[in-house]
């Protein structure tokens, strides 16, 4: 295990800025969620990394983290898909510039 | 050093379809590589030698949530690709270029902390059974609430999804109305 943390932290960023770019540019609404999973998973990334180079790697806590916030995006990707479908019933399309009627 | 070069190659496949998931024009393909994308992560946890999350992030990753993103793809059919209708946001280019400034921002911030740059204490390891004694005892009240979430989210999903017969049909007005026929505007607020 020579790796730097930073190299951890350096692909972490990549993850994260990917899925912001993918999830601020594209029109469908699906692939904002996954763009929005990316994100979540490089802060889970970036969760392991330092708890694996931390000086205290026995009290598990970066693992513990990691596991509760798989289990959140596990119901948030059910509730936000079943949103997609519920609109796409709704309005015919799954678009999210096309979903504007709130817009003043 | 085989370590090191595991990292690498994992790094350029995890970022490759990742990139590859958010660029692709069909949202089939995009999935896919999504999930190749956990499932890269998912090596990389196993080889920061956190073996449960790894499989953690795989069974939940790659064989539900994939999935689930795939049966939503399914189900939204018929507005994906249109010829000549483009795939991504008309101010698509500032959003990239925020995406850009932050990367750079967080690398820079990263490669000059001097404090990031040692190599991994030697010994690190999550045995499976010291988590499940640690999530019985100590973290037993979040493990109680994770559950009642999943519940939750579990029957809000099916309320929100299921079908209803009073649905109001609204034809989707887009991309052609943008702007235009305000008397049909009006009249359906």
């Amino acid at each position: 295990m020579n790796t730097p943390l930073s190299h951890y932290l350096i692909l972490s960023a990549l993850l994260f800025c990917i899925g912001l770019a993918g999830a601020v540019a594209r029109r469908s609404a699906i692939l904002v969620l996954i763009g929005v999973e990316l994100m979540l998973n490089a802060a889970n990334l970036n969760f392991i990394a330092f708890w694996r180079y931390g000086p205290h790697a026995e009290a598990l806590t970066g693992v513990m983290f990691v596991l509760f916030s798989i289990a959140i995006a596990a119901a948030e990707v059910a509730v936000g898909l079943a949103l997609v479908i519920a609109i796409y019933r709704q309005r015919k399309t799954a678009q999210v510039d096309c979903l504007d009627s709130l817009k003043g | 050093m085989p370590n090191d070069i595991a990292f690498y190659l994992i790094a350029a496949f995890t970022v490759a379809f990742a990139a590859a998931a958010m660029t692709l024009r069909r949202l089939v393909h995009c999935a896919l590589c999504a999930a190749a994308a956990f499932a890269g992560l998912a090596m990389i946890y196993l080889q920061l030698d956190a073996e449960f999350v790894g499989f953690a992030q795989l069974l939940v990753y790659v064989g539900a949530i994939a999935i689930l993103i795939v049966f939503a793809i399914l189900l939204t059919r018929g507005d994906e690709v249109r010829p000549g209708h483009s795939q991504s946001s008309p101010s698509w280019m500032a959003g990239v270029a925020v995406a850009a400034l932050m990367l750079a921002g967080m690398a820079m911030a990263i490669l000059l902390s001097p404090s990031l740059q040692h190599p991994a204490p030697s010994a690190a390891v999550a045995p499976v059974k010291q988590i499940g004694g640690e999530l019985m005892t100590r973290y037993v009240l979040p493990l109680e609430m994770a559950g009642v979430l999943l519940t939750g989210a579990l029957l809000g999903a099916v309320v929100i999804a299921m079908h209803e017969e009073s649905d109001v049909k609204q034809p989707a007005r887009c991309p052609a109305s943008k702007g235009a026929e305000p008397d049909e505007a009006m009249s359906l607020r």
